[in-house]
């Protein structure tokens, strides 16, 4: 090929690639009303997600609140090195990985036991009702459940009267002053609070199973409970094995609101999670470097313990997330 | 089929009602047992045992709640922030979900992954904060507003819905030279009801519930909401902030105890009163958000 047409080809392209532009150009001009509603979602995505983002720099850097964060100097992992070696720490990591663990063991799996029980019910009437019910906790907020917990466990709450009615204490107990309870009433509230709102996925589930799976079994004379376990376990398993994928990269992630409101002096030491550290260094101490790298290094290990959920759920499910 | 049901399948269907019926009793009664102590005398209450209907009625903790000013203040600001906030995130994420549910919208893909990724990553307590601070939003009403006006998971709902939507429902407006904005308004918010009542509970219930915003950002108690107002009164044991509300001639009948549960209950109320007549759309809405999410 000689080079008068090489050149003619290159100049070819080129107005292609400007009517392109052009053309782009006119499209977007024409949806201009159309653009405009999207941008200024994708504006305010950029300010309220993206901005923070980037802010995760000071992690890097020792920040002073006399300057901007690009002036203020890089110290490296300095920060992570500081909280790796700091004394809180292991307990911290411990209370975190304790209660997340215990909320995935036993929280996990009830709200699917509830499903299969709440659809074996034959009047739907009645299993509306229990529904309806069962959602009411959700609605309240984890302030108001403090109050219920503080009310409930108090000196003279119910608590403490049941159990001295049945003579397993002689003495009332303060509970939310005692580390030693502090675990089982997180999990146990928790559980109370979100038992119905959790089941709603895996009821959405069970109804699109096919009835004919479970006719079949009716005639080869399958009880009730081989019909829960061999048959509506199994065809939801995809959905429960998202959610579970999605547990367990929270598992560094306590629920915040619970723990914020339940933790006092008194009960610090079962207590403090990574996110109430993070809080109380960053907010309350003013130690906005140190904290951030706290939380960086949270979300860090939580983002690899959701893909390697991810990727044991794919190998003995062929289900996932990603 | 009725007719043939073993013993055994009977047996299990008795069980099974009685399971409920248990699970049934242990959600409400915690809630029941607030209520009926809060309609009992402040000091009488002091002594415990009240476990099914009030010992002693009394509204004088109800009296008190609804005289407190500071407390009035505080459930004013959480029914502002409620609606406002509420009707803003609707009508917002629902605007820019509209706009990405269209297939011709140039850059669609791009501004997909742009909040695809605002799912998974999150700049943390901090940069939040020092991003809150310097666009002076602190002890401003505004920060309940404008940082939840919009939600990406919110949008893949309102996606999910908008793809339902009959296609030639844009056709006779579109001729008659209504512009995008117009036809978003005046055609596609009426024809997605159900969708709309899905988001505005789910959000209500967040501004509603949300105590955490006014402890971070505010130091003002005239901007604090009920919840916030509740949150020192629980987690602070701040019976001085109920003390200090309890006027001069009741003061011998209710305690800080009883005051405090009689608020909790005027919080909760408006929220467990209005679910139940939206649970048919939160059902749908939260599969189609968890089955995309």
């Amino acid at each position: 090929m000689d080079a008068h047409a090489t050149t003619s080809v290159k100049l070819e392209k080129q107005r292609n690639k400007k009517s392109k532009v052009y053309m782009l150009a006119r499209k977007f001009m024409a949806q201009r009303y159309l653009q405009a509603m999207a941008l200024v979602g994708i504006a305010w995505m950029i300010i309220f997600s993206y901005v923070p983002l980037y802010g995760l720099i000071i992690a890097f850097k020792e920040y002073d609140i006399t300057r901007s964060i690009s002036k203020s100097p890089w110290v490296g992992l300095a920060q992570f090195k500081e909280f790796l070696t700091d004394d809180s720490l292991p307990y911290v990591l411990k209370n975190t990985l304790a209660m997340s663990a215990l909320k995935l063991l036993i929280g996990f799996p009830i709200p699917i036991l509830f499903a299969l029980f709440v659809n074996e019910l034959r009047s739907l009437r009645y299993k509306k009702i229990v529904q309806t019910i069962s959602y009411l906790p959700h609605f309240l907020s984890w302030v108001i459940l403090g109050g219920i917990l503080t009310t409930w466990l108090s000196d003279v709450g119910i608590i403490n009267d049941l159990l001295m009615a049945l003579h397993i204490i002689k003495e009332p107990i303060s509970y939310l002053a005692e580390p030693g309870y502090f675990w089982t009433i997180i999990v146990s509230s928790d559980i109370w609070k979100e038992l119905g709102w959790n089941a709603i996925i895996y009821l959405a589930a069970i109804a699109s199973v096919s009835p004919d799976l479970y006719e079949a079994a009716t005639m080869d004379g399958a009880s009730r409970f081989q019909k829960m376990f061999l048959i509506t376990l199994p065809m939801i398993k995809g959905t429960i094995a998202i959610l579970f994928i999605l547990a367990v990269s929270g598992i560094l992630s306590s629920n915040f609101d619970q723990v914020f409101i339940l933790k006092n002096q008194l009960n610090e030491s079962a207590s403090n999670v990574i996110d109430t550290y993070v809080y109380q260094v960053g907010i309350s101490e003013g130690r906005y470097s140190y904290s951030t790298a706290v939380g960086l290094f949270k979300s860090i290990i939580a983002f690899l313990l959701l893909l390697s959920a991810n990727y044991v759920t794919k190998k003995l499910n062929d289900t996932s997330l990603l | 089929m009725l007719k043939n049901r073993t013993t055994a399948e009977k047996l299990f269907d008795w069980g099974n009602i009685a399971l409920m019926l248990v699970i049934c009793f242990l959600t409400i009664y915690p809630i029941w047992y607030v209520i009926v102590n809060s309609f009992n005398e402040g000091q009488d209450a002091m002594r415990g045992g009240i476990y099914w209907l009030p010992r002693v009625f009394s509204l004088d903790n109800y009296n008190t709640v609804f005289q407190n000013k500071g407390l009035m203040t505080a459930m004013g600001i959480t029914v502002a922030k409620t609606v406002v906030g509420t009707a803003l995130h609707v009508f917002f994420t629902a605007m820019v979900a509209y706009a990405f549910s269209r297939k011709e919208l140039v850059g669609r893909t791009l501004y997909m992954y742009i909040g695809t990724v605002t799912l998974f990553f999150s700049g943390g307590l901090i940069p939040y904060y020092l991003l809150i601070r310097d666009l002076g939003l602190l002890d401003s009403f505004w920060v309940y507003i404008f940082p939840a006006m919009f939600s990406f998971f919110d949008l893949i709902i309102f996606l999910a819905f908008f793809r339902e939507l009959p296609e030639g429902l844009e056709e006779a407006a579109r001729i008659d030279g209504a512009n995008d904005f117009k036809i978003f308004y005046r055609i596609i918010i009426p024809c997605s009801m159900p969708v709309i009542a899905t988001i505005s509970l789910f959000h209500g219930v967040y501004q509603w519930n949300d105590y955490f915003t006014a402890v971070i950002f505010t130091n003002n108690p005239d901007l604090q909401p009920i919840q916030t107002f509740l949150y020192r009164i629980v987690a602070l044991s701040g019976s001085n902030q109920i003390a200090s509300m309890v006027p001069d001639n009741v003061v011998r009948k209710v305690t800080s105890q009883s005051v405090k549960l009689a608020t909790m209950v005027v919080a909760t109320l408006p929220i467990v009163i209005v679910y139940p007549f939206l649970q048919k759309y939160f059902v749908k809405g939260f599969m189609i958000g968890s089955i995309k999410g």
